[in-house]
């Protein structure tokens, strides 16, 4: 386990060196000039050029990028061209909205997505397996916005059950910061519960048909235990992987729903960043994406063994 | 099949309704009541408002700093940190004294020596700034309240430069901060205005924090603009800018937030449907849409081409096409915009009013050979976008052949600031809005610098046009001004620098209960109280 480990982690290393290039050459090939707009209105091509040449962008692309990546190996992931802070802070400041509306969505999906699925397979050609796949079908053709609109509508401004935006901090109260983030999560999940629902639905039929189900029943096991204890389980490795893969989506999909429930997170830091080309904010995010989806795929590699015993690393 | 027992089907719905009852019962965060929830035009992201044009930072200026003069909603000027101005009978020495009782935010006096630094700082930035600037041959504080500058030439500038309203005003900061250069931005924020900036609490991007400055000492007038007494009625003023239009609306409503600062166009009928919030308009001068040619190219480096754009556009298309309610705009052949002194329509008879014939005439003498104009086409930012199309098809119903290339508005500002020719990176045209309070005289309206190289973007270059705004500069008395205004209007149906395409009012929405709300010109916070 430990030398799967260490080969994974150094397996990270060439992952992130062509993240850091790919995403570095972007920036500075998309038109557009940080220094033009920081410069304003009345500036001068002049002093367009001196700011350019304060902020670093007039040094050769390689120097610039050896400079960047030569601090961001140190943890110094630089200064944001607009606010003048550490950009380290800045993403500090961001992660809690972010994580704490991922969390609660996936949790939510999670605990909603699997017992459907579930559900469907296990009453599968019925009108119950009909209506859940139907709705799967709807969870995925709707945007997440009109679903946030919809939501908002309903639970915000109709019947004013929900706050129509904002985000608590959980410091601030914990109640607060759960109240704030139902509605953005409950709009969120719909189509993470679509796609899992399903994936569920396919692996526990593909589980259900096999020989130890028929040996666990014609044993005098319930169904509820034929279920839980050998179907789900068995079934559990496929799922777990899609519930990962929903997660780094998540993580870096959310800029939608941030953005129609104000909710201050990274996704609409990381918008924002690449409207205005503060490229090192934009660069530090995106690296940090980059290493948590790394991190959730190990995590999720390393949960199969805990679903089947006969994955071992 | 699993069964779930009756009992156990009752005990779980009941935990759920009561899990969903208790949540739905839950208060809100307490908000104080004195407190005012803003939603802004835009994030806030530079806090130095001599650094950068950007409104959001001047609006931040306002909550913070104080002016040496404030001009009134009729566009007059008053005194608002200075209590006396003397001149010599010569006109050459102009003396001012600062009001008793003035102090900054960490407690310090305002000197004249602040006053001094900080107008310095604004003229080493400011085009209008440095105009008056020109005329000073020196500007000192003789003690500690009084300021002299000494002139070269009588010039009815100096009150007119310090009254600016928008970018750059010409904001009062302790001479330590104005003691930065105005190619760095300042690191502290320390004014003297009504409101003080809530650092601690400054969420970049998210969140800014205003709390009323108990020893500002307002003014005896009655508040009028940006003159008479600056009174904050509230505790905090607190902006969240919220990048959903439709939620701000919906955060309105719900009186999640108190005030909107700009309403969209087509998002006002559902606030005039609620009883809960009203409209109110805080810039009855308004916006005004521009058409900017870069003059160093073909074709518009001929004069006459640019002429013939002055009678193929009119300014209904361009403000049907972008506002819509004919309520919210105005046609206004006024250069220097309607509604505010120098306002007239001299010289402007024919023009505007697409006259295509005539249009054409001029393309043929001017000897059109077909060269393509590469018009600039911003996408992202709502209230710009359908100007480039009405332009585009307008200029084809002339005859010019027009490559308009969509890009979002930080690609065009990085293309606008290039001189290169329009097939290596460079453009002919774009189109862009100001507020009112950026164009109200020739010093003030930056497209008309037509100092070539030391013109804004565009560059136009005109020996006559700048005789004349020097001229504008020299008049001492407002008739004088009035005629020299006519005659920039007249050279500039000669010389086009800029078209300018009618002007357009933009709304703020406020709960009801919120009183107050003035009519500056510029989003402005004092004088409000939320009851």
């Amino acid at each position: 386990m430990a030398s799967y480990l260490f080969k994974r982690i150094l397996a990270t290393i060439p992952v992130m060196l062509f993240v850091a290039i790919f995403i570095f050459l972007l920036l500075r090939l998309t038109p557009g000039d940080p220094a033009a707009i920081i410069a304003g209105d009345f500036a001068t091509t002049e002093q367009i050029a001196e700011i350019r040449k304060k902020l670093g962008l007039s040094e050769p692309l390689w120097k610039q990028f050896f400079i960047w990546f030569g601090n961001a190996l140190q943890f110094d992931l630089g200064e944001s061209f607009y606010y003048k802070k550490e950009v380290s802070e800045l993403i500090l400041n961001r992660i809690e909205p972010t994580f704490s509306l991922s969390l609660i969505t996936i949790i939510f999906t999670v605990c909603v997505a699997v017992p459907l699925g579930t559900m469907a397979a296990y009453t599968q050609g019925s009108w119950v397996d009909r209506f859940i796949m139907g709705f799967s079908v709807m969870g995925f053709s709707l945007p997440v916005f009109v679903i946030g609109y919809g939501v908002i509508y309903v639970f915000s401004l109709k019947l004013q059950w929900f706050p129509v935006q904002g985000y608590t901090r959980i410091g601030d109260s914990v109640f607060g910061w759960l109240h704030q983030l139902i509605l953005p999560s409950l709009a969120l999940s719909v189509i993470f519960i679509a796609f899992i629902a399903r994936m569920t639905r396919t692996s526990v039929l593909e589980v259900l048909s096999e020989d130890y189900i028929r040996t666990a029943r014609a044993k005098g096991q319930t169904e509820s235990k034929v279920l839980m204890r050998h179907a789900l389980r068995n079934a559990a490795v496929p799922v777990v992987t899609v519930i990962g893969l929903a997660i780094a989506i998540l993580i870096g999909g959310v800029v939608v729903t941030e953005s129609v429930f104000n909710i201050p997170g990274l996704g609409l830091m990381t918008v924002e960043a690449v409207l205005n080309r503060d490229f090192p904010t934009v660069q530090a995010v995106i690296l940090f994406f980059s290493v948590i989806y790394v991190l959730i795929n190990l995590l999720v590699d390393l949960s199969y063994t805990l679903f089947d015993p006969r994955i071992r690393y | 099949m699993i069964k779930l027992s009756k009992s156990k089907f009752a005990a779980l719905l009941a935990a759920g309704l009561t899990a969903a009852a208790t949540l739905a019962a839950l208060p809100t965060k307490a908000i104080s009541e004195t407190e005012l929830r803003v939603m802004p035009h835009s994030g806030l992201k530079i806090l130095d408002p001599i650094w950068t044009t950007a409104y959001i930072s001047r609006n931040h200026g306002y909550m913070i700093y104080d002016t040496l003069f404030g001009l009134d909603t009729a566009g007059n000027i008053h005194p608002q940190m200075v209590d006396t101005v003397s001149r010599s009978g010569d006109g050459m020495t102009v003396t001012m004294t600062l009001r008793d009782g003035l102090k900054f935010h960490d407690g310090a006096a305002v000197t004249a020596e602040d006053v001094v630094a900080s107008i310095n700082r604004w003229g080493s930035k400011d085009a209008m700034g440095q105009k008056m600037l020109g005329f000073v041959d020196d500007l000192s504080a003789t003690d500690a309240k009084t300021f002299v500058f000494k002139l070269n030439t009588p010039t009815g500038l100096i009150e007119l430069a310090l009254a600016k309203p928008s970018s750059n005003v010409p904001f009062i900061m302790p001479a330590r901060i104005a003691a930065t250069p105005g190619s760095e931005q300042i690191s502290e924020y320390i004014g003297s205005g009504p409101f003080v900036f809530n650092e601690a609490e400054w969420e970049p991007g998210t969140k800014v924090v205003y709390d009323k400055f108990d020893d500002y000492v307002p003014r005896s007038e009655a508040t009028d603009g940006f003159s008479g007494a600056k009174i904050a009625k509230v505790d905090r003023v607190v902006w969240t800018p919220l990048r959903d239009q439709q939620q701000a609306v919906n955060a309105l409503i719900a009186g999640e937030i108190d005030i909107i600062e700009a309403v969209p166009a087509d998002l006002l009928p559902l606030l005039k449907e609620s009883d809960q919030v009203y409209l109110k308009d805080a810039n009855p001068a308004g916006f005004q849409y521009t058409f900017r040619f870069n003059v160093l190219h073909p074709p518009f480096d001929n004069p006459k081409i640019r002429q013939a754009l002055l009678y193929a556009f009119n300014q209904e298309d361009f403000l049907d096409a972008t506002i819509g309610n004919p309520e919210l705009y105005k046609t206004c052949k006024a250069l220097f915009v309607c509604g505010l002194p120098f306002e007239t329509d001299a010289h402007m008879d024919g023009l505007l009013e697409s006259n295509f014939a005539k249009a054409r005439e001029l393309l043929q003498e001017a000897g059109y050979d077909g060269t393509p104009v590469v018009l600039m086409h911003s996408t992202n930012v709502a209230s710009l976008t359908n100007l480039a199309p009405v332009a585009k098809e307008l200029m084809e119903a002339i005859g010019l052949n027009v490559d308009m290339q969509s890009m979002d508005w930080s690609t065009l500002v990085a293309r606008r600031s290039k001189k290169e020719p329009p097939a290596e990176g460079g453009w002919n045209a774009f189109a862009t809005a100001w507020t009112a309070g950026d164009l109200f005289n020739p010093v003030a309206m930056a497209f008309l610098n037509s100092g070539c190289d030391r013109a804004l973007f565009g560059w136009p270059c005109d020996d006559e046009i700048e005789r004349l705004r020097d001229q504008f500069a020299r008049a001492t008395s407002l008739d004088e001004q009035k005629d020299v205004v006519a005659q920039i209007q007249k050279r500039w149906t000669e010389y086009p620098t800029h078209i300018h395409l009618g002007q357009w009012n933009q709304l703020s929405g406020l709960r009801n209960g919120v009183e107050g709300y003035l009519d500056a010109g510029v989003s402005v916070f004092w004088n409000i109280s939320k009851n």
